[in-house]
């Protein structure tokens, strides 16, 4: 072991960092611009590299998982897929969306899963993370435990930052159990009045004419709600929702989505009662306000002065 | 040495490198004429009754010096204040009820105390995007009661809800009894209006679910007045519970409680509420309000199930087996919303029920891994005889959150010496066995000087940075979270040296 990693190895802390993170803060090192490759899933979310990064990548792996305590300890670079179905063993289940990708890319991106009403927000999954910092330092932030205030939370910083503030090396996750039952129905009633009526669905799609719900639980819970559903109009079970019309990712208030669909002349999915939409074309985000835009540039130069943490990619350009 | 000797130690220290006790009368006095100018006579003061009920809150800390203090009506006016604390140089320290029990809304070095009780209105509940927004006075039980015949419910229920507002939930990031099922405050924090420590008013998150940029507003939520003052917060509601089932296991050992909840998490069941209560508070809270509850028993458990009717029939039945398998005595189903409340009243008025019992109380709170329960909770009973103190406990133990509660009388000779060396150890033994500092009541003065035992000097220096990033004078509740040796723990402008002894 080298005298620096030694170093880092001794944080002071109660968390000790496994080789496999060690050798991370080594790779990224603490000089040249850097990107890390995850699944290249979402790889232009946010600008494509401005000038040609070194690429580095994230350890792999499930460091820890105690299902008894729906935690686990994973490295950023494992794949969501292979957590997804490590956790299923166990009943249980994250709240990372499963696009090919890796937990980092994920966690970086902080896009919500489909069936977000049941797994939670990806930023609410998020316990604890451990990045390599500008200076090639390994940084950790949050606690291994559900529930934790114990300072600043670097943890909801990270989810969503792309990587710009430092290079994710390992996360703990909250996990929650699988549902006993997974049902989907179509219907041709209006989606607002559907989704007022359900108690607690997992998630309600609409395409401006048919929607589709998925809901889930207990058996008999599943077909009172169903039951509850047909009261607005009829519902048919069916195999599934349709494929995205597009790739394009809108995040609406809920209750914009009547007044898009008036407006809108593309194919799209909404989901109702989160606000995300999927169609063909780019939404226009606006740009932050200068106050929010002033905390930003600061936030970014004070994590990382040379700007070499993943150059070009821009969280306030979605 | 103890952490209250220490933190009065530093104080001086600092203090002494300051040059405090330096404050002109006329420095005070213009500031107060520029708060006048900008707000009202009426709502700036500065008198001696004021000043000392305001620098302290829940906490067992004393020693805090008020500067002017001012009651804001609007953003405006919350804009001016921040702008003329920067001209003048002075810290401003945001306050809600005043319920907190870390010391956050303790004014350290004479800041300018903005006591946000008169921004209270309701302002608007949006039922198409499921969110209220709310001014930060707005007192948490307030909220609740307007919305529940809507049909909705804030789901944050701090045992303090009675008294505690939205702002102080907001800052401190609370929880409650049913937030194990529904996450804590900032899962229901959806937008926040706040005013930066420049004076620039920022809206932070948004109604749609995935705002561009960093989740500023996620970092705002706990961080405990020291990045701004939220002036409107827009709250996630959530639906009415169409079906509840209330259970009470008693068991012969408090261990026995703390492993059939291990035991109930293990099995997949996420209940709305699980809270434990040891003998004695079991006794002294049925002595207090007679909620049937079994005064012999070791340790009750509490545990709540909510959702679909078939669901939380299966839930309770499952909870019931496990908790026999784990030698529970007598399991008690609540038959109606009658007795569901009874239940409810015992464990939310345990904190009355011990005012019967010690002059003094402090109230710990740490978290642990749930399947560390029964162990730390034995050290914390060792611990306390150790030191000669009286412990009760009573708290969220679905979160593995403990409350450890240390009894005690004030006018004993040397008894807060104690009382702080056996709060270290709980602290130690809890992050021992893989937990944190704090589930809830925050870091505030309280938890300052732990913060380099759960945290390396690298990762205090990134909640350095974070902090900054809003606060680059450290103006903002100056002298709360960071530990000594980090650039925002120094209080900045401090001045008067503290009246009183700390603790
Ligand atoms: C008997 C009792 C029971 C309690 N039970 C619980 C419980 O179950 N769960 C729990 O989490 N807590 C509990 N608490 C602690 C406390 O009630 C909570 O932390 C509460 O949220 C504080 O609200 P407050 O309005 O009293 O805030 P204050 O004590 O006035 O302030 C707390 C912090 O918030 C900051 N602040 C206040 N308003 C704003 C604002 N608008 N913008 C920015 N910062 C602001 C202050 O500067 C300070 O740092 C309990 C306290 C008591 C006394």
């Amino acid at each position: 072991m080298t005298e620096q990693s030694r170093a880092l190895v001794d944080t002071g802390s109660r968390l000790t960092h496994g080789r496999a993170v060690i050798d991370f803060a080594e790779e990224v090192g603490a000089e040249g611009p850097i990107a890390v490759v995850g699944g290249r899933t979402r790889w232009e979310v946010g600008g494509l590299p401005t000038v040609e990064p070194r690429l580095v990548s994230a350890p792999s792996g499930i460091v820890d998982y105690k299902p008894e305590e729906m935690v686990a300890r994973v490295g950023a670079g494992t794949t969501v897929g292979e957590l997804n179905a490590a956790l299923s063993q166990h009943g249980q289940r994250s709240a990372l969306p499963d696009r090919g990708g890796t937990v980092g890319g994920a966690v970086a991106v902080g896009e919500n899963d489909r069936d977000v009403l049941r797994w939670g927000a990806v930023r609410n999954a998020v316990l604890q993370v451990t990045y390599v910092s500008a200076e090639g330092k390994v940084v950790s932030g949050g606690g291994p435990t559900v529930k934790n205030v114990s300072g600043f939370d670097l943890p909801r910083l990270v989810v969503g930052s792309l990587g710009t503030l430092g290079a994710l090396a390992e996360v703990i996750l909250r996990t929650n159990p699988l549902p006993a039952v997974s049902r989907w129905f179509r219907s041709q009633a209006n989606p607002f009045d559907l989704y007022d009526q359900l108690l607690a669905p997992s998630c309600v799609l609409w395409d401006g004419s048919t929607t589709w719900i998925l809901l889930e639980g207990y058996g008999p819970d599943v077909d009172a709600e169903a039951g509850r559903a047909s009261e607005v109009g009829a519902l048919t079970e069916t195999e599934g929702p349709p494929d995205a019309p597009g790739p394009r990712r809108w995040s609406l208030p809920p209750g914009e989505l009547r007044r898009f669909a008036l407006d809108c002349s593309e194919p799209f999915l909404a989901s109702i009662g989160v606000g995300t939409v999927l169609t063909t074309v780019v939404q226009d985000r606006g740009s932050s306000s200068p106050a929010v835009a002033a905390v930003h540039d600061r936030m970014k130069l004070l994590f990382d002065p040379s700007g070499r943490m993943n150059p070009g990619r821009n969280p306030e350009v979605r | 040495m103890s952490v209250l000797g220490s933190i009065n130690r530093n104080i001086k220290s600092r203090l002494a490198g300051l040059g405090a006790g330096q404050l002109a009368e006329s420095d005070d006095d213009r500031l107060v004429a520029d708060l006048r100018h900008a707000l009202s006579d009426d709502r700036v003061r500065f008198d001696g009754a004021e000043r000392s009920l305001l620098s302290k809150d829940a906490s067992v800390y004393r020693g805090g010096v008020a500067g002017p203090t001012c009651f804001p009506i609007s953003t405006q006016e919350v804009q001016a204040i921040m702008r003329i604390a920067a001209d003048h140089g002075r810290g401003v320290v945001p306050r809600g009820a005043g319920t907190g029990l870390s010391g956050g809304a303790i004014p350290l070095g004479a800041p300018i105390v903005v006591a946000l009780t008169k921004m209270n209105q309701i302002l608007d509940v949006d039922l198409d995007n499921r969110v209220a927004w709310v001014e930060p006075g707005v007192i948490n039980l307030d909220l609740t009661r307007h919305l529940v015949p809507l049909g909705f419910h804030f789901a944050p229920d701090p045992s303090s809800q009675q008294v505690c507002t939205i702002g102080g939930n907001v800052a401190n990031n609370s929880g409650g009894p049913h937030c194990l099922a529904y996450g804590v405050t900032n899962a229901h924090i959806e937008a926040l209006e706040v005013v930066l420590p420049d004076g620039e008013v920022a809206m932070l998150g948004g109604l749609d679910p995935e705002p561009a940029g960093l989740d500023l507003r996620g970092v705002f939520v706990g961080s405990e007045g020291t990045l701004g003052i939220a002036t409107r917060v827009a709250v996630r509601i959530t639906k009415n519970r169409p079906a509840v089932k209330t259970l009470l296991l008693s068991f012969e050992t408090i261990g026995d409680a703390a492993d059939t909840v291990s035991g109930i998490i293990a099995d997949g069941i996420v209940p709305a509420a699980l809270e434990v209560m040891d003998q004695r508070i079991t006794e002294a809270v049925e002595n207090y309000v007679g909620a049937g509850y079994p005064k012999d028993a070791g340790a009750v458990l509490l545990a709540e199930v909510d959702g679909l009717a078939a669901g939380i029939e299966i839930d309770a039945r499952r909870i019931e087996e496990i908790g026999r398998s784990h030698g529970a005595t007598q399991v008690r189903i609540a038959a109606d919303d009658a007795e569901r409340a009874l239940l409810w009243k015992g464990r939310k008025t345990a904190f009355g029920a011990i005012a019967q019992i010690a002059p003094d109380y402090y109230l710990h709170d740490t978290v642990v891994p749930r399947s560390e329960l029964a162990n730390v909770l034995a050290q914390v009973y060792e611990i306390a005889e150790r030191h000669e103190l009286i412990v009760m406990n009573v708290f969220h133990a679905g979160d593995g959150n403990l409350h450890p509660l240390l009894l005690f009388d004030g006018r004993e000779e040397g008894v807060l010496e104690r009382v702080h060396a056996a709060g270290r150890e709980i602290v130690e033994a809890s992050l021992d066995a893989g937990g944190v500092l704090s589930g809830e009541h925050g870091v505030g003065v309280e938890k300052q000087a732990y913060m380099n035992r759960m945290f390396s000097d690298d990762d205090l220096d990134h909640q350095d940075r974070l902090r900054r990033a809003f606060d680059p004078g450290c103006r903002a509740n100056p002298g709360k979270v960071m530990p000594i040796g980090h650039s925002c723990a120094d209080i900045q402008a401090l001045r008067s040296v503290p009246t009183g002894v700390w603790g």
